[in-house]
């Protein structure tokens, strides 16, 4: 039934925060740390365990991958509520950071991906 | 009339949120497929529109949630907040290659490292050269530029001036949208199309909204990996920002 697979979700996605945030006190920082990364672990580890029973059902499937599938839609809703105008006004001190680091990062991201390669 | 409207916008406003982003996907598969022939991605269209959306929003309510602030469109804060999100993103995980992911396992530690560490020296330097000179302000303006979660947390931890934390979160915003908007141009250039380079990507840029909006319209099956080094690039900036690089700056001013 789908809603195995939604309740997996659900559980494996609480289970994560909770570490994360469990983490991040421990570590004593103000936020979550690696809630939903582990979460994403913690799904992987399920669907390995169901497959390796027989138990990963069509349905099962079904529940997770429909909020898979349901995630662009998320983002624009999320890209929707942005600050947007507050972002541009915010002068040409926050322009000229937010777009270096970003131009930056983007490098670092081509060379990263270069030096790294060669170590498949 | 008018007291129906508002009955739907008080008890439907998740519903009506489904309808508002169902209709901005669907002219975003038209202009996709009538303006650029398919090669701009539907996704990457629609997310750049809600941009655009959320900026006029503001402009006309002068609220600080873009289009959400305008009546009607309440329900997108639920459908597009934090926890259904979360929820998504880790749904995504579903389809992760194990192999794959174990791979850029000593690379993506690199790229959280320097992710955190060059856009903060970025915005110090760029706070310094606009006439900030104490350690708490110039701390806070280069924890904004890692991402905007970490800003306010680290100005708050340190008893940053509001004016301050205000402009950290703008950066941070700036950097997210600016991250969504740019990345499908240049995925290209940057090798930024397989599962390595992604989780490089994610570990780099950091902002969890700007990394999953980016791949979105670049390619989906890439949103998995970039947001598995992404979701430890905010708590590690909260770690290492109001501590470790907060004392390296004290020492340099």
């Amino acid at each position: 039934m789908p809603i195995f697979g939604t309740a997996l979700l659900a559980l494996c996605t609480v289970l994560g925060v909770a570490l994360g945030e469990a983490l991040g006190v421990a570590l004593h920082v103000k936020a979550n740390v690696g809630g939903v990364g582990l979460a994403m672990l913690l799904l992987l580890a399920a669907r390995h365990w169901l497959a390796q029973r027989g138990r990963l059902t069509p349905g099962l499937r079904l529940g997770v991958e429909f909020w898979a599938f349901l995630y662009i839609p998320i983002v624009v809703a999320m890209a929707a509520q942005q600050n947007v105008r507050a972002a541009l006004s915010g002068g040409p001190m926050v322009l000229l950071a937010g777009g270096l680091a970003v131009a930056t990062c983007f490098a670092l991201v081509a060379l990263l991906g270069r030096m790294t390669r060669g170590h498949d | 009339m008018t007291d129906i409207w508002g009955k739907l916008v008080t008890d439907q406003a998740l519903i009506l949120a489904f309808v508002a982003v169902g209709a901005i996907m669907y002219a975003a598969v038209l202009l996709s497929r009538g303006l650029t022939r398919g090669r701009i991605h539907a996704s990457a269209i629609a997310i750049l529109g809600a941009l655009v959306l959320a900026w006029l929003g503001g402009e006309l309510t002068g609220g600080k949630k873009g289009l959400a602030d305008v009546s009607g469109f309440g329900g997108l804060l639920l459908l597009g907040g934090a926890m259904l999100r979360d929820f998504a993103i880790v749904a995504t995980a579903f389809e992760v290659d194990v192999g794959e992911a174990r791979k850029a396992g000593w690379a993506g530690a690199i790229a959280l490292a320097l992710g955190t560490v060059v856009p903060f020296a970025l915005g110090v330097g760029i706070a310094w050269c606009f006439g900030y000179r104490d350690a708490v302000s110039l701390t806070t303006l280069g924890a904004g530029t890692v991402t905007y979660i970490v800003g306010p947390v680290t100005g708050a931890a340190l008893g940053a001036s509001s004016p301050v934390i205000a402009l950290s979160i703008a950066t941070g915003v700036f950097k997210a949208v600016l991250v969504m908007t740019a990345t499908p141009f240049v995925a290209r250039f940057i090798g930024l199309n397989n599962p390595r380079s992604a989780m490089l990507f994610g570990g780099l840029m950091g902002t969890v909204s700007g990394v999953s909006g980016g791949l979105a319209a670049t390619d989906e099956r890439l949103v998995p990996y970039g947001a598995l080094t992404a979701t430890f690039h905010t708590g590690i900036g909260c770690l290492v920002c109001p501590s470790l690089l907060f004392l390296a700056v004290r020492a340099l001013v």
